[in-house]
């Protein structure tokens, strides 16, 4: 009786990159709005960006309906919290509801890899990076996606102080300026979306700092 | 009320036709500190008395935040309110998780008063000692109902429970048929008067009362005390004359300008502690 191989997945891939960097006192998470299946098309608008609480924002590629479903469940998760203890989740506890949210499904995963971003109760800028089923660090600065490979090692050489390949990192978070980070994470889409056919269309970058948050919105190559 | 051989527990009937199990549940609604609710065409306000049990302690939380759109005041066993509050949060959030839009107010008070009737039909549970005037907005307008020990749900344009309610009810059955069309800030106004009214001669500070406003763009949300304060000033000189138990007494009124002076020192410690303090909005949003 040789093993058969499923007919079916309950897993798709819809492609893209997400970024985050955090600075002293922001944190940019940028991710490109296409969402594909297969060498297709199905949007060229998609947000993969989603505001869990007033400093959390989360960026997400993988399969976008368990992503969906991460986020509503993490939304559904954030209220219950407001009602208890009268006051919105920090980054760094909805970074480990993420992890445990996401454990929980060990043995049928959501297809989700995500990058969470934000301040933490200091005021500084947080990354939290995740794999899909739950293990997470917090970092100077992460990416998940079809093309993080290309954007890693150009994030390790540009930021290299709180690069964790210097062992350990120099700094927790990058020196950089918000305009200048704004700036490095165009420049990672612009190349990621040359060589990688699931990242382009649009590039929709969040930054979130002691004012708010503001988005901004650059256009990638079509193709 | 009478002790008699039918009211051991709520399965058995009396003679007469009556649960007294649940009657004396109500009876526990009418003991605890008075709530009111009112309503307009896009407004829904709840107010409470706030009596702390003694200087030392902080007061009960009577005012519950269920969902943007809904809001709870409740009287009687405070404790049973705080489960039956969690409850309704809890269906708000699992309604929109799954349809992606509010609960309607409607349905929730349909599964609250299901549930407050199961308690009344089986021998190992006690009905819910509490009423809960329920206040909230949906796609049909703005609505005010109360549940009660019983498992009954009526809809309301206003009304009071609690100890010295009837005084509100007499103030609110005086005015109601104009608050259809009251503006937000005239229901504010009339919800502290209604309160006044149950205190029965004790001046009315934004310390003893908490009041939370619903309404067509305005998510739930509870005043805090420098804005009731205000409100209260505002009427409180204009009503002098109008003002029930008239305050003849030196001691009232030497009581009053001093009350006025207080509470403006007290909201601002009291904002600070924000466990404690009735007047800071849960979920700023």
């Amino acid at each position: 009786m040789t093993k058969q191989a499923a007919n079916w997945s309950p897993y798709d891939n819809n492609g893209g990159s997400c970024v985050a960097i955090a600075g002293a006192d922001y944190c940019v998470i940028a991710a490109d709005t296409r969402m594909s299946t297969g060498y297709s098309i199905l949007s060229r608008d998609y947000s993969k960006i989603c505001k869990l609480a007033d400093k959390s924002l989360m960026a997400s590629s993988g399969f976008q309906a368990d992503v969906k479903a991460l986020q509503k469940f993490l939304a559904a998760r954030h209220l219950t919290y407001q009602h208890q203890h009268n006051k919105q989740m920090s980054c760094p506890a909805m970074a480990q509801l993420l992890s445990n949210t996401l454990y929980y499904k060990r043995f049928f995963p959501y297809y989700s890899f995500n990058v969470l971003g934000g301040l933490d109760n200091e005021g500084k800028g947080c990354v939290y990076t995740y794999d899909a089923v739950g293990s997470y660090e917090r970092v100077g600065y992460g990416c998940q996606g079809s093309g993080s490979t290309l954007i890693m090692p150009f994030l390790d050489n540009q930021l290299k102080s709180p690069s964790p390949l210097l062992l350990p990192a120099q700094d927790a978070v990058t020196p950089l300026s918000e305009s200048e980070a704004v700036d490095l994470v165009k420049t990672c889409f612009a190349s990621a979306t040359e060589r990688d056919i699931y990242t382009g269309d649009r590039l929709e970058i969040v930054i979130l700092n002691a004012d708010g948050i503001h988005r901004q919105y650059m256009e990638l190559r079509k193709d | 009320m009478f002790r008699n051989q039918y009211d051991t527990d709520v399965t058995t009937w009396s003679p007469a036709g009556r649960l007294f199990q649940v009657e004396y549940a109500m009876e526990a609604v009418k003991q605890g500190s008075a709530a009111i609710g009112l309503r307009s065409k896009t407004h829904v306000v709840l107010g409470c008395v706030n009596k702390a049990n003694s200087e030392l302690s902080s007061h009960q939380k009577k005012i519950f935040k269920v969902d943007d759109h809904i809001g709870v005041a409740i009287a009687g066993l405070t404790a049973d309110g705080r489960v039956l509050s969690r409850y309704m949060r809890s269906e708000c959030i699992n309604y929109g998780f799954t349809y992606e839009s509010p609960l309607p107010v409607g349905r929730l008070v349909v599964q609250l008063a299901d549930k407050a009737q199961v308690c009344t039909q089986r021998s190992w549970k006690r009905p819910y000692g509490v009423g809960l005037l329920v206040g909230g907005l949906d796609e049909s307008g703005a609505h005010l109902y109360y549940n009660c020990p019983s498992g009954n749900y009526f809809e309301y344009q206003a009304f009071a429970i609690g100890s010295r309610s009837q005084a509100a009810k007499t103030y609110l059955e005086r005015r109601f048929e104009k608050f259809m069309d009251s503006s937000r800030d005239d229901l504010v106004k009339d919800a502290l008067l209604a309160i006044r009214e149950t205190l029965q001669g004790e001046s009315l500070k934004s310390s003893i009362c908490t009041v939370a406003v619903v309404g067509a763009g305005e998510p739930f949300h509870v005043l805090d005390n420098e804005t009731v304060q205000k409100l209260i000033d505002s009427f409180e000189i204009a009503a002098v004359d109008e003002a029930p138990a008239a305050e003849p007494d030196a001691p009232a009124d030497q009581g009053a300008p001093a009350d006025q002076g207080a509470p403006a020192d007290q909201g601002a410690p009291a904002d600070q502690r924000p466990a404690t303090d009735e007047g800071v909005a849960p979920m700023d949003i």
